[in-house]
């Protein structure tokens, strides 16, 4: 586990254009693996990927990780209050912090 | 700060500083903006003064703090409601079901504890997920399969103690009966051990389910009698193979002889996996075929399927059709666990006995794979949960989606009445509850409604209600879920599992001999809980200091 995770650390720390340090980037890596891939990953047997899809007409990408237009405080927002069937998440689930590290991650251009 | 009812601000205050001695300032939350954070989102109620909200919440992090809690609770009287994960969405969330209740949050209790390869066993903290459990077994490679249920962000306790079920083989899918020991913090703070637990030093915990003397731990299930805090339970070793073969069947009585043959090949171990009953020509997905179905709607036909949707034709009058267009009226898939030539064998049997009975049977060798799987082949499934992969493919229920691209719904919560396993059963019940929709102004999507066979004995006859964040439509399902449930009654259908917003509803149809049922569980919430601490209204069971009539 650590040295994937250095490897990450490294990978996003040359991407870096938020200011977000790569433990910060990587721990957003961890929280978005975690909690939102299960619904918002590539492909179409995942919820979320689908409902973006259709909600911008494919103007943007429905996979989160693609997409480059993503505010951190955008992202806070929904963690926290939640949209359509995507209920809102508590502190113990996702932490203030974790929530800081996975908006800049999200933030982040991903390599694809 | 939010006061619970019937605590005076003062001693709220005190109890909410010794709660913060108890699990650190940081664990204990009390502004509006955090405690929003435990309404349930899929509530029917959302936004009216009905809502139930809870005034606080806690989150210890061990048994210990967990008692240090109750203790403190039990002495200013202040009603606590225990949450696993929180995410038993469409059957309540993180809400409690008494309003201003403190929600005792143990999602941070999120350690696997043990894990016995030899034996296939787990032990688990109630804020463990399905995924996590998946991936502490994964990273580990250990064979063995945890038996998930459709939400995998589900707690792996919390499912089994609300009665859930889950898709690989018999008997892991009934997540209590499961189990194998628990330890539950009551009331007052003390901590019981069930089963084998009972005894210090206990070598067998989660190897012999009952112990000595009465076996209690149903008591602790669809209740509010005591904090679980640990469970045991059997884990599905991997097979060597997984097969999966469908039978489609011709005709609209065959229905009547599949499930016959469906459930005497179960009940004799011929085939182990879940049962998956479909039917190609009505448009009623299989569970594999279910987020498709949800996604993207039943499949597109002509006009002149058009002509017998038009009329409101009954499923019979759709035989010509399907006969014409070679499309089974019913289909079965039967899932098979084990080494090759066992599964293969088994498969062969079944196909036999459906062959013999069924004129016109046809059969497809569906999926077939080895096991272990490549991350690839992962992929290709055609339901993950078969093979005791966690997911969320069915929150694809009223999201947006090309089916629904303008109105996504804001949860779903379902209505799950048992109903016997026999095909004039399903027949019964679709005709019941297909004129009760059209007297509630119900939609459905399909001219005919198949049950979930999660269970060997019995069908879960679910029908899923979407929930928005608009009052009037809420309150029309709302009443229309009330009276499916009295429907269902008069029929001696009952439910399994609600949404906390119907407990009373469905606990009050459980009404033999003048509810004994209930004065039986209320006798027994008196004598563990005589403060009427925990979980207040849960499952329907009030404390007395709030009971009804």
């Amino acid at each position: 586990m650590k040295i994937w995770l250095s490897g990450l650390a490294a990978t996003c720390f040359c991407a870096a254009a938020s200011g977000a340090d790569a433990p910060t980037l990587a721990l957003g890596a961890q929280v978005f693996e975690k909690w939102c891939m299960p619904c918002h990953a590539h492909g179409d047997q995942f919820p979320g990927t689908v409902a973006l899809g259709v909600k911008y007409q494919n103007k943007l990408p429905g996979a989160l990780q693609d997409r480059t237009d993503l505010a951190p405080d955008l992202v806070k927002a929904v963690v926290r209050t939640g949209v359509s069937v995507m209920p809102f998440f508590r502190k113990t689930e996702v932490s203030d912090t974790e929530l800081d590290a996975l908006a800049a991650y999200l933030a982040e251009p991903k390599k694809k | 700060m939010r006061t619970p009812p019937g605590v005076s601000a003062a001693d709220f205050e005190i109890a909410v500083r010794q709660f913060e001695a108890a699990v650190g300032k940081d664990w204990v939350f009390t502004s509006d903006a955090d405690v929003d954070l435990y309404r349930d989102a899929y509530s029917p109620y959302w936004g009216e003064p009905e809502e139930k909200i809870a005034s606080a919440a806690v989150a210890p992090s061990s048994v210990e703090e967990v008692q240090a809690v109750v203790r403190i609770a039990n002495r200013y009287k202040i009603p606590l409601y225990p949450i696993s994960t929180g995410k038993n969405l469409g059957y309540g969330g993180s809400a409690p079901v008494y309003s201003g209740s403190v929600v005792l949050d143990l999602k941070r209790m999120n350690r696997v504890l043990e894990v016995d390869e030899k034996q296939a066993y787990c032990v688990v903290e109630p804020g463990v997920s399905y995924f996590d459990l998946y991936r502490h077994l994964q990273e580990r490679k250990i064979r063995l399969w945890p038996d998930v249920p459709d939400p995998g962000w589900g707690s792996v306790m919390g499912n089994a103690l609300d009665r859930g079920a889950g898709y690989t083989s018999f008997q892991f899918r009934n997540h209590f009966d499961a189990h194998c020991g628990m330890e539950v913090v009551l009331a007052n703070g003390e901590v019981v051990r069930t089963g084998m637990g009972a005894m210090p030093n206990a070598k067998t915990w989660q190897m012999y389910k009952s112990g000595f003397g009465p076996y209690v731990d149903g008591i602790f299930s669809q209740s509010n009698f005591g904090v679980v805090t640990k469970m045991g339970f059997w884990l599905m070793p991997e097979p060597e193979t997984y097969l999966r073969g469908v039978i489609g069947v011709p005709r609209y009585e065959d229905l009547t002889p599949l499930i016959e043959i469906m459930t005497h090949l179960e009940n004799t171990k011929v085939f182990p996996g879940y049962p998956d009953l479909a039917s190609p020509l009505l448009g009623v997905p299989t569970l594999a075929g279910l987020h498709h179905f949800l996604v993207n709607g039943p499949p597109q036909r002509d006009a002149e399927y058009g002509a017998l949707l038009q009329r409101g034709a009954p499923p019979q009058d759709y035989e010509p059709y399907g006969r014409k267009h070679k499309l089974p009226f019913w289909s079965l898939g039967l899932t098979f666990y084990g080494p090759e030539n066992v599964v293969r064998a088994q498969w062969e049997h079944a196909k036999d006995r459906f062959r013999k009975a069924i004129p016109g049977a046809t059969f497809e060798d569906r999926e077939f794979f080895k096991l272990p799987l490549s991350e690839e082949q992962k992929g290709k499934l055609e339901y993950p949960a078969m093979l005791g992969i966690p997911n969320l493919r069915t929150f694809a229920i009223g999201a947006r989606s090309p089916l629904n691209p303008n109105n996504p719904s804001s949860g779903h919560m379902w209505f799950s009445p048992i109903i016997p396993r026999t095909g004039e059963a399903v027949l019964e019940a679709n005709e019941v509850f297909r004129a009760a929709s059209r007297e509630l102004g119900l939609q459905t999507l399909t001219a005919f409604s198949l049950p979930v066979p999660c269970w060997e004995r019995s069908f879960i006859f679910i029908t899923a209600f979407s929930v928005f964040r608009d009052p009037a439509v809420n309150k029309k399902n709302r009443d229309a879920f009330r009276r499916l449930v009295e429907i269902a009654a008069e029929h001696g259908w009952g439910e399994y599992r609600t949404a906390t917003s119907f407990y009373d509803d469905v606990m009050r149809v459980y009404s033999f001999n003048d509810h004994s049922l209930l004065h039986l569980h209320e006798t027994i919430k008196d004598a563990v809980d005589p403060n009427g601490i925990l979980s207040a209204g849960r499952y329907g069971i009030w404390p007395k200091h709030l009971r009804r009539g």
